[in-house]
């Protein structure tokens, strides 16, 4: 039996400046995690994928990360995902710092 | 020092120039990401989690003040004010665009450094000793012949593919501190009836199958270093299972075929490439070991060091725990520790790379090294000078007396930016010096050496820590395994698994019930740790580890 397709969104890192990116409904690249499109379907899954695949001018990269369903938008079902839209945990780098006051 | 000719500079910059290029290609949609990985990876850009990393090569881990003050312009200018130091003696930016690595990379031809064969299935940066050309143990500088073959290896036409990467270490001093035995060649400057030769140790590697190198030939002379070493590298480049990814490296290669197997193949190649090498890595060698001439030492009077040993304890703690012996009289090697407890291990700010580069101008000869430790060294000090030194090095956070001890961790990047890691290494690295520090131990534990790796590629060189963590994902959680016994030294040893891992919560505990452990079963205070785990093993540390856990969670 196949396994049960499990919610996801597109992610990727920006071709100039090498941070987390998310696809978004509209077909734009947002740095927000809950900003970005969670796609539940995995035809569209992998459509989408292939789009993100197509814009090496702007991404690198591009996977699908599982995600869940939250309040605000999607959030990350794997400690790995929690880091990439956050930033390290040493120093206030990254997404938490550059996002913080938006 | 070894200053670059007018061919290593004009090589350098037409490297970067062509990676400019690249550059600008990659970004007009000119190359793909596939087209542009490996050509980045050549020039040691990483793409990572949050953003791009450069790997700048540091060879044999030595600079002089102007490459440090350009390594500390860089991080101000393109990064974030501060940079990475690694466990291959190099300095790693976390925070580049790529748009700008190009300018930063003319920046470091500036001051005659690059970050080519920092990637990539190549021989990467040659490491040596830290204390190379002061300690006072040594036989030779292992500096010398680390030029050389950084020169014979840079470029190298036959070994710009090889199956995987490649790494070698010297170590001019029998108390080898550059681990040769966990590279895929280790040299060891020996010295038989009077003349100068090296072993020559192959097959060692850490990451998922970790090996002790063996030795391949106990003496080869300084007219055949290179075309055995040439021999070696090209038996491998022939043999090596470019089939599968793990099994590449020359340690497989080494353990697949045996040892009696591999050599009969290097003294076949030896002598068929031996005529070929007509003399001038000699004369080349002769030329390289002038520019490393040792310092004019002076002769002065220390009674300032022994005041202030006498009467500060700040400082005779510090002079306790970070110098070692130089061979000089009167003359100190300086550790600067960056290990301050709760901070990063290897990270140094801006200002802390001035701080260091104006000491080592005014009072160390110009001569700086970094440590595969993760720490800074001022080779050549005089005594009389080391109270202000420490005084300078406290006011900017570097005069942490822990050298050798408990909080004095190798930790890789982990998680926290690395793109291969599994769970993160630096949190726990903090977290172990802060709890230690703040029992007031370290000093009463002594030697004893922790390495923290946050995936089983074993950046962090867990296996050979006398206590070794490793950072996995156990279904989708951070766990963390412990080895004990390791041995990073010329008694070489990869460390015993314990059992099960630990969560990110339980591993602090984990390593305090270990300390206590040693402590307990220690026969004196003169006892290290890795002397009393050599004598009582695994099994009374894996009752403290697990069966004390289980009566805790019992009350």
């Amino acid at each position: 039996m196949a396994r049960e397709f499990t919610p996801k969104v597109v992610t990727a890192n920006a071709l100039i400046e090498g941070d987390v990116v998310y696809l978004t409904a509209d077909d734009s690249w947002t740095r927000r995690l809950s900003e970005a499109e969670i796609i539940t379907e995995e035809d569209y899954a992998q459509l989408r994928l292939l789009q993100a695949e197509g814009q090496p001018e702007l991404v690198v990269g591009a996977y699908l990360a599982d995600v869940i369903a939250g309040e605000n938008g999607p959030e990350p079902t794997h400690f790995r995902e929690d880091f990439r839209r956050t930033g390290p945990s040493n120093y206030n780098h990254g997404k938490q710092a550059e996002l913080a006051d938006v | 020092m070894y200053n670059y000719n007018e061919f290593d500079t004009a090589f350098v910059a037409e490297r970067n120039k062509q990676f400019r290029a690249q550059v600008e290609r990659r970004i007009a949609g000119a190359l793909t990401e596939d087209e542009f990985k490996p050509l980045r990876l050549m020039n040691g850009l990483y793409l990572q989690l949050h953003a791009y990393m450069l790997r700048v090569a540091i060879p044999y881990g030595t600079l002089d003040s102007a490459k440090m003050r350009k390594l500390a312009d860089i991080a101000d200018r393109w990064d974030k004010g501060y940079g990475h130091f690694t466990t291959r003696q190099n300095i790693q930016y976390n925070w580049p665009k790529l748009s700008d690595v190009p300018d930063m990379l003319d920046a470091l031809a500036e001051v005659e450094m690059h970050a080519i064969q920092t990637s990539g299935n190549t021989i990467r940066n040659v490491t040596a000793d830290h204390f190379a050309g002061a300690a006072a143990d040594e036989i030779a500088d292992p500096r010398p012949v680390a030029e050389l073959i950084r020169q014979w290896s840079t470029d190298h036409p036959e070994f710009q593919f090889l199956p995987r990467k490649f790494k070698i270490a010297v170590t001019g001093s029998p108390n080898d501190r550059a681990v040769i035995k966990a590279h895929d060649i280790g040299i060891q400057i020996v010295e038989e009836a009077g003349e100068i030769g090296y072993r020559i140790i192959v097959g060692g590697g850490l990451g998922r199958t970790p090996m002790i190198g063996k030795v391949l030939r106990d003496f080869v002379s300084q007219e055949d270093l290179l075309p055995y070493l040439e021999a070696t590298v090209s038996v491998w480049n022939l043999l090596g299972r470019r089939d599968n990814k793990y099994k590449a490296r020359i340690k497989i290669t080494v353990h697949e075929h045996g040892i009696d197997d591999i050599r009969a193949r290097v003294e076949e190649r030896f002598a068929v490439i031996r005529p070929s090498f007509g003399g001038v890595d000699l004369k080349l060698f002769a030329e390289i070991k002038e520019a490393f001439a040792a310092p004019e030492y002076r002769e002065a009077p220390v009674a300032e060091y022994e005041t202030a040993y006498k009467h500060d304890p700040i400082f005779r703690s510090w002079a306790d725990t970070n110098l070692a012996e130089h061979r000089a009289p009167g003359y100190a090697i300086v550790q600067i520790s960056l290990k301050a407890h709760g901070a990063t291990p290897g990270d140094a700010s801006s200002e802390q790379m001035r701080v260091m580069a104006d000491l080592a101008e005014k009072y160390g000869h110009d001569q700086i090294r970094i440590s595969h430790e993760q720490n800074v060294i001022l080779p050549h000090v005089h005594k009389s000078d080391l109270p202000v030194i420490h005084a300078m090095l406290k006011k900017h956070g570097l005069a942490t007396a822990n050298i050798g001890l408990i909080s004095d961790i190798i930790a890789c990047p982990g998680m926290d930016y690395c793109a291969l890691a599994t769970a993160r290494s630096i949190p726990i690295a903090q977290e172990i010096a802060t709890r230690f520090d703040e029992l007031k131990l370290e000093h009463e534990v002594g030697d004893l050496k922790i390495k923290i790796s946050g995936c089983i590629n074993a950046c962090g060189h867990h296996h050979v820590g006398h206590i070794g963590i490793l950072g996995l994902d156990r279904a989708g959680v951070e766990n963390y395994q412990i080895t004990l016994g390791g041995d990073a030294t010329e008694n070489a040893r990869v460390g015993d698994r314990t059992g099960p891992g630990f969560s990110a919560d339980d591993i602090l505990p984990a390593i305090e019930r270990i300390v206590y452990a040693y402590l307990d079963l220690r026969s004196d205070a003169e006892e290290t740790f890795a002397q009393t785990y050599a004598r009582v093993g695994l099994d009374p540390f894996k009752v403290a580890l697990y069966e004390q856990d289980k009566a805790y969670a019992a009350e």
